[in-house]
């Protein structure tokens, strides 16, 4: 919509802040959202433009939530939630595939994968204190293979 | 208890690396292991109504802070989630963008990568083992991964095969 439609920024820039954005901790549409709004309207900007993103899909999620408490005791809710969750489930995973296909150096940097679901996943250690320890020793490596480039 | 909902979230954003969906094992730490706010079943059924609903993953966020304390629980969730690092970005942006192509700099994204895939998958493993999926389920996430990688389906149609076959009993 920003580049086709309304021609705000080129396909490029876009790419770039999405690029930013994506490896930023936070929600990356938001994180976006911010960028974009201050780029043409300052403080104001990027004040409206995350809230404009979120407003009509959280309302459709307060709703859902309502539905929730209503119904979600239902046994059929119950099951097609478990479906969608399975389905939902599978996605992430197609994801972590994906991204993982897409790291550069693998033998250098999937290593730091391993050990973040070791951590994570297995043995359930707290996420701010694995991801400093972690984004400090894969930054140290991305550093020295930058340097051998 | 909003209070503490809105503090442990903040300080879960700042270490989102890949998205609101990397943090689904750090909520569940927090929201189900540690404060015991939802059990493992509602956390799962959270989690699905947030994938089959449109707008942004951040959203099964305000989920979790509706079921927790209702709507200050949602909206307070929610902002708690955004705000920290959109603040940030706001006062960095300019001068990040001055430091482009630097090697410190090319190095944070390079070394955040590989984080975040371990995340995203932690996250598919933790939905996994929340939902305590049968044999069954087990195959409907294995088809769900295979046809996602060699298709080019939108995913509104997994999500109404995995409702449908959910309705018909079969996982």
């Amino acid at each position: 919509m920003l580049v086709e439609e309304k021609r705000w920024m080129s396909a490029e820039e876009f790419n770039a802040q999405l690029g930013l954005c994506q490896f930023l901790p936070g929600p990356n549409v938001i994180n976006l959202a911010v960028v974009v709004g201050k780029r043409y309207c300052g403080l104001p900007g990027a004040i409206i433009s995350p809230l404009g993103l979120l407003a009509a899909p959280l309302l459709i999620v307060l709703i859902l939530g309502m539905l929730y408490d209503r119904f979600g005791n239902l046994p059929l809710a119950q099951s097609m939630l478990r479906g969608i969750a399975a389905v939902g489930c599978g996605l992430l995973f197609a994801m972590a595939w994906r991204m993982g296909m897409a790291l550069k150096e693998k033998p250098f940097f999937l290593p730091f994968t391993v050990l973040t679901v070791a951590g994570i996943a297995w043995l359930r250690w707290p996420m701010p204190a694995v991801m400093l320890v972690g984004l400090a020793l894969s930054w140290g490596v991305a550093y020295w293979r930058l340097g051998k480039r | 208890m909003v209070f503490s909902l809105f503090f442990e979230f903040a300080l879960l954003s700042c270490v989102a690396f890949g998205g609101a969906t990397a943090l689904l094992p750090e909520m569940h730490r927090v929201v189900v292991e540690q404060h015991h706010w939802l059990n493992d079943a509602t956390f799962t059924h959270l989690y699905a109504i947030a994938q089959a609903a449109p707008g942004p993953n951040v959203l099964v966020v305000t989920l979790i802070g509706w079921e927790i304390a209702g709507l200050a629980g949602a909206l307070s969730a929610t902002l708690a989630m955004c705000l920290p690092m959109s603040v940030l970005i706001y006062l960095l942006i300019d001068r990040w963008e001055g430091f482009a192509g630097r090697r410190w700099q090319k190095a944070i994204s390079l070394g955040v990568a590989p984080l975040a895939v371990g995340l995203i998958f932690s996250g598919a493993t933790l939905i996994a083992q929340a939902a305590e999926f049968g044999v069954a389920a087990c195959l409907l996430v294995l088809a769900t991964v295979v046809a996602n990688l060699n298709t080019r389906l939108h995913p509104l149609w997994f999500i109404g095969v995995g409702a449908s076959v959910g309705l018909l009993g079969w996982v």
